[in-house]
């Protein structure tokens, strides 16, 4: 279970710990705002957020080298999430992984279906968090999924765009495919609205996390009810 | 005399243990120096990274002489709990030589990836003041590529295509294969054990 959004230190803070309480096996702090504008982001919160957890968490979000991810890790976090960045300088990859581990560096996947394109093929899009600047880079999806896993990551979370927001489900056959050429732990993003779709995605497409922000969020699903959901319907997850 | 000491051994995770040890309300000394570490009433030896580095920053404040002559409570944690064995598989490393067994690459039966990385259950506990309050089926966080197999050091183990030692005990030495301090309450009651356990 993971959450994403953007927000003060304060309400970060507070999301932490709600989470933690409520279960949360991991948590992935998006600055989603990072990557487009090119800023230096204020990393103080890292280390006030590791004080307060005692379980795993990822940072995502302005990533550009081995002295940001350096820096994040040394505050505490477990792992570095590197999307747009990544796109931008795919042996960033590589150099993170030989300096932190693979276990460290998970790469971020915003993909869907182009739009009027009769393919039907994946394809990967950059810099997401604003959409004035989203856009596709016409690279096939599965082949990125194979390449980063050469270059080293140590884990993908697939965000799949179309469904990402509309709560209507995770998208179970994007998944299923990078499923079909992912051995790293694959995380699927987008879609959660209701307990059965997290289900649904570990059932369906054999995903090792669900990820799912504003379900959580707006109190629409609480964890602890997920997971004994989960546990009934046969799913392995932490009590 | 001074209390808990964590081996500031360059390691990504020391400040995430020293983060857990004040949640427990104690407050620990970060040092890489061999006086302090001799003086301390706990040690603990984090890790994170690859053993023949690690051992050679060991090396080079002559900790790997010391922590084998220490009679106080000492934890190992990931690495660190590796560092206790005779050697280790990877780089071909001698380790402390505290603990029997040499550590391994995993090797896990069904394809599972290697690192095993994520929350796994612990089992086979024996009776130990360390698991004191943990069951058999309670999770704990694991990121690793290299396990001591299991031996007669282990007290509590755990399965990842194939069983493997998930903590240790020998003596006043004692490690665990996980991260307690990303383990959730199971990881806070292995750090308060720990820090009760008689000197």
């Amino acid at each position: 279970m993971r959450f994403r959004d953007h927000r003060v230190v304060g309400d970060i803070l507070e999301l932490a710990q709600r989470y933690r309480d409520a279960g949360a096996d991991e948590l992935v702090f998006y600055d989603i705002t990072a990557s487009p504008g090119g800023r230096t982001v204020d990393r103080s919160w890292v280390a006030r957020v590791a004080r307060l957890l005692d379980i795993p968490f990822c940072v995502a979000g302005g990533i550009r080298s081995v002295a940001d991810a350096e820096a994040v890790l040394g505050a505490g976090a477990e792992k570095v999430s590197v999307n747009s960045p990544a796109l931008a300088d795919p042996d960033l990859i590589n150099r993170l992984s030989e300096r932190f581990g693979a276990q460290c560096v998970v790469v971020g996947i915003d993909s869907q279906t182009v739009p009027g394109d009769r393919s039907h093929r994946y394809e990967v899009y950059a810099n997401t968090g604003d959409p004035r600047l989203a856009r596709t880079t016409r690279r096939d999806t599965l082949e990125w999924i194979r390449e980063v896993q050469q270059r080293g990551a140590g884990e993908v979370v697939l965000n799949c765009m179309a469904s990402d927001g509309v709560r209507a489900g995770y998208d179970l056959a994007q998944l299923s495919a990078a499923r079909a050429i992912c051995r790293v732990p694959l995380i699927a993003s987008g879609g959660a609205g209701i307990p059965e779709h997290f289900r649904d995605v570990f059932a369906g497409a054999r995903v090792d996390g669900a990820l799912a922000a504003s379900v959580f969020h707006l109190g629409t699903i609480e964890i602890p009810a997920l997971k004994r959901y989960l546990a009934a319907a046969g799913i392995e997850v932490r009590p | 005399m001074s209390g808990v000491v964590i081996i500031d051994n360059g390691g990504g995770n020391v400040a995430s243990v020293r983060y857990a040890l004040e949640r427990l309300g104690v407050g620990a000394l970060l040092s890489d120096d061999p006086e302090r570490v001799a003086a301390a009433e706990r040690v603990i030896l984090p890790g994170v990274g690859a053993a023949r580095d690690a051992m050679r920053r060991l090396a080079a404040r002559g900790l790997d002489r010391l922590v084998p002559t220490l009679t106080r409570p000492v934890l190992g944690i990931c690495l660190g709990m590796q560092l206790l064995c005779a050697r280790s598989e990877e780089g071909d490393t001698p380790g402390l030589g505290i603990l029997g067994g040499s550590v391994a690459r995993l090797a896990p039966a069904g394809g599972l990836a290697v690192p095993h990385m994520g929350w796994n259950q612990l089992e086979g506990l024996a009776p130990h003041p360390l698991l004191s309050g943990i069951a058999a089926g309670d999770y704990a966080y694991f990121v690793h590529s290299y396990a001591l197999p299991v031996g007669p050091d282990t007290v509590a183990r755990c399965d990842y295509g194939g069983a493997f030692s998930a903590v240790v005990s020998r003596g006043n030495f004692h490690g665990a294969q996980f991260h307690p301090e990303r383990s959730a309450g199971v990881g806070a009651r292995l750090l308060a054990n720990f820090l009760a356990l008689g000197a």
